[in-house]
């Protein structure tokens, strides 16, 4: 399987600066964003992205904002929630609104790691039965199946 | 600030007092002024009516009389003036006249008799032997001799009847002579009698020594009551009626009218019962007050109405407003003690956080070739490790305080909430024997099954349990806990008769590290978790309290549980 594109979204710098370079010695390709808006910006560029971790608190637009563009916007895009514990509830909130999963802060690595693989997995069987779905449309609508 | 909440509900009761003498004082004050005012005239104009009623009676009556005796007087007369003594001295010509007059008048003259100047009666006629008799020496004889004419009181005289007579005096000869008429008693006294008003009002006849001249229809005693006062009167003013209200020795009011007859030889007397003649205005008056009465009873009664449905009303709102206000500086508090403390959290858990980061960078760069063969490899990794583990009690610390969970078995299963509370209630009860604590409980039968977690719950109310023994723990009391369905939830109440939350207290105690215990005795998370629980559930928590009354804690669970149950599962996955 090729390896993941994640985006990593937090206001934090140095968390970024470090996650990102553990993560890419994982296999993962990373981009990252320090805001919401940024996030959204990039993923506009980068259609591709796989997964998002993000971070639920944030100044100016929040994770739960974030996530809720993001859903409308690239509804194939899987989201990973990082929280400091005391916004449990607003990754709780974040979870009905479509996150894949959520973390607390600090995580251990190899859990994040997981749920990454296991969110791109889930994006990329998505991704496959649209397409199988595509096929057959295209096959119907050509009288053949 | 309990104390003005305690003051206030004083304040309700003189509320309601004042509120109802007002109303009763506003309205019935006017009420009897008008009443006694119209009362008060009616009375004294009822009055001059009555006695204005009955001086015209008797003056009419007393006309009547005086009429029908100078009648019978005038009739006498000109018997004397067309006859003289030689005529009427024949007994046989005297029968024809007393006939002649009985045929004229009715049998109103019983006898006629002529007397000489000697007393001698010359001449009778009429039923009774008289013949001859000799009144010289009879008292009315005298005043027949020196007056013209005479009409005499009623005496006994020879034939031991009552009777009185009216004679005329005339001169035959240089000699005085009488003629004498006996006018019938019981006509007379049918005239007198006759004036009857009421049931008790009689009249009656006294002359100037105060003796009866008729028969009264009651018996009276001439001697007692005002007539002799009436007698005494004449002399000022000789032709009024007078009234006189005056109280008998029974102690009942009797009205008294009188006027003189017979140019004041008589005293024509008319008595009524006082209660008799006012018949009709006691009736008045009666109705009046029954009106009166049965008016201030209504007012009362809508006073009191009034005033106590209006302190409901202002203690129903002045409560609503203090509960509302409570919860909202509940809430309120709460909301922004949590707050401030998850903002704590946060900034801890993000440098904790890049920190472990930094310290997985460090591991994964040792991971390299290079420094595999470091000498000092495995002290690198045990720091590393450590750092980890410390960032990951950091975490855990922050999760502690903030998630206000224990480590509890969130597992949600059918819990028989009264079962619960029966065991809770047992394991209390050692506790509570030794404060003095008496246990009630009330638990309302055939509760459903609450879909929740059952430690959680145990928790919770375990918790309660706890705080009120702790608060009873020096004086004793009754713990209360309840339980009963609502609508859609089921409410506990655990209620103890301690001593209370201070106000100051009561908006915190939710809050949380909010305690009052010493320090090292309390975490004061207990509530706060409590409540997190409860909320988690999709429920309520309330607290309602007054010092030295007690406190009472309101647990609401819905039965169908709707956010709660998302939450839950939402955490378990975490």
């Amino acid at each position: 399987m090729k390896s993941p594109l994640v985006m990593l979204v937090d206001d934090e710098v140095p968390f970024v600066e470090t996650m990102v370079k553990r993560l890419e010695k994982r296999n993962l390709t990373v981009l990252t964003a320090f805001t919401g808006n940024e996030a959204l910006e990039s993923l506009g560029k980068h259609r591709n992205t796989d997964v998002v971790i993000l971070d639920v608190k944030m100044p100016g637009m929040d994770g739960i904002e974030t996530l809720q563009e993001i859903k409308k916007k690239f509804p194939l895009i899987e989201v990973v929630m990082l929280t400091g514990h005391a916004t449990v509830e607003s990754a709780i909130e974040g979870m009905k609104l479509g996150a894949y999963d959520y973390l607390m802060k600090p995580c251990d690595m190899e859990q994040l790691v997981t749920k990454v693989d296991e969110a791109t997995r889930k994006k990329k069987d998505h991704e496959e039965k649209i397409r199988e779905a595509r096929v057959k449309e295209a096959l119907s609508a050509h009288g053949l199946e | 600030m309990s104390n003005t909440k305690v003051k206030k509900i004083t304040d309700y009761t003189s509320f309601f007092r004042k509120r109802f003498f007002t109303i009763i004082i506003s309205s019935i004050t006017p009420m009897i002024l008008v009443s006694g005012i119209i009362l008060y005239q009616f009375n004294i104009s009822y009055h001059e009516k009555v006695h204005a009623h009955l001086a015209e009676l008797v003056l009419k009556h007393k006309q009547n009389i005086d009429g029908f005796l100078m009648e019978k007087l005038a009739d006498i007369r000109v018997l004397a003036k067309t006859f003289g003594f030689d005529e009427l001295s024949d007994e046989a010509f005297l029968q024809d006249r007393l006939e002649i007059l009985q045929k004229g008048y009715g049998p109103v003259f019983v006898d006629l008799g002529v007397i000489n100047s000697k007393g001698v009666q010359v001449a009778y006629a009429g039923p009774f032997k008289l013949g001859k008799a000799v009144y010289s020496m009879a008292e009315w004889f005298e005043t027949a001799m020196k007056n013209e004419y005479v009409i005499s009181d009623v005496f006994l005289g020879l034939r031991g009847l009552p009777h009185f007579i009216v004679t005329v005096r005339n001169t035959w000869k240089g000699e005085p002579w009488i003629i004498r008429a006996t006018i019938d008693f019981v006509a007379f006294n049918n005239l007198v009698g006759n004036i009857r008003v009421g049931e008790t009002g009689f009249a009656f006849i006294l002359n100037r020594k105060g003796a009866l001249q008729t028969k009264p229809l009651f018996d009276i005693v001439p001697e007692k009551g005002p007539y002799l006062e009436f007698m005494n009167a004449e002399l000022k003013e000789k032709d009024n009626v007078q009234i006189v209200e005056r109280k008998d020795d029974s102690g009942s009011k009797d009205i008294y009218v009188a006027d003189f007859l017979k140019d004041g030889d008589w005293l024509l007397v008319y008595q009524q019962k006082f209660s008799d003649a006012f018949s009709d205005f006691h009736k008045a008056l009666k109705v009046a007050f029954a009106i009166i009465i049965l008016g201030g009873l209504a007012i009362t009664i809508v006073a009191y109405m009034l005033s106590t449905r209006m302190a409901y009303r202002l203690a129903r709102m002045d409560k609503e407003r203090q509960m509302m206000d409570e919860q909202i500086v509940e809430t309120g508090k709460l909301a922004s003690g949590g707050e401030l403390a998850a903002r704590r959290a946060h900034e801890i858990n993000n440098p904790v956080a890049i920190m472990v980061e930094e310290a997985g960078w460090i591991e994964d760069l040792l991971e390299e070739e290079d420094f595999k063969e470091g000498k000092n490899l495995d002290e690198f990794q045990r720091s590393l490790n450590q750092i980890r583990n410390q960032g990951k009690r950091c975490k855990e610390i922050t999760y502690k305080l903030l998630s206000f969970a224990r480590k509890t078995d969130s597992t949600i299963q059918e819990v028989h909430l009264n079962d619960m509370l029966e065991e809770l209630v047992a394991i209390s009860a050692q506790r509570a024997r030794y404060s003095n604590v008496t246990i009630n409980t009330n638990f309302q039968g055939n509760l459903p099954f609450l879909e929740v977690s059952l430690s959680e719950l145990q928790q919770v109310f375990l918790n309660l349990i706890n705080n009120a023994l702790d608060a009873m723990e020096k004086t004793g009391g009754i713990l209360g806990i309840s339980s009963r369905l609502e609508e859609d939830h089921v409410v506990v109440t655990v209620e103890d008769n301690g001593p209370g939350i201070p106000k100051a207290n009561l908006g915190r105690i939710f809050d949380p590290f909010f305690t009052t215990k010493q320090v090292g005795k309390g975490t004061g998370l207990g509530l706060s978790i409590c409540y997190g629980i409860i909320k988690k559930m999709g429920g309520e928590i309330e607290v309602r309290s007054t010092v030295d009354v007690g406190a009472t804690f309101y647990v609401r669970i819905p039965l169908t549980k709707q956010k709660g149950k998302a939450q839950q599962e939402d955490i378990a996955t975490a």
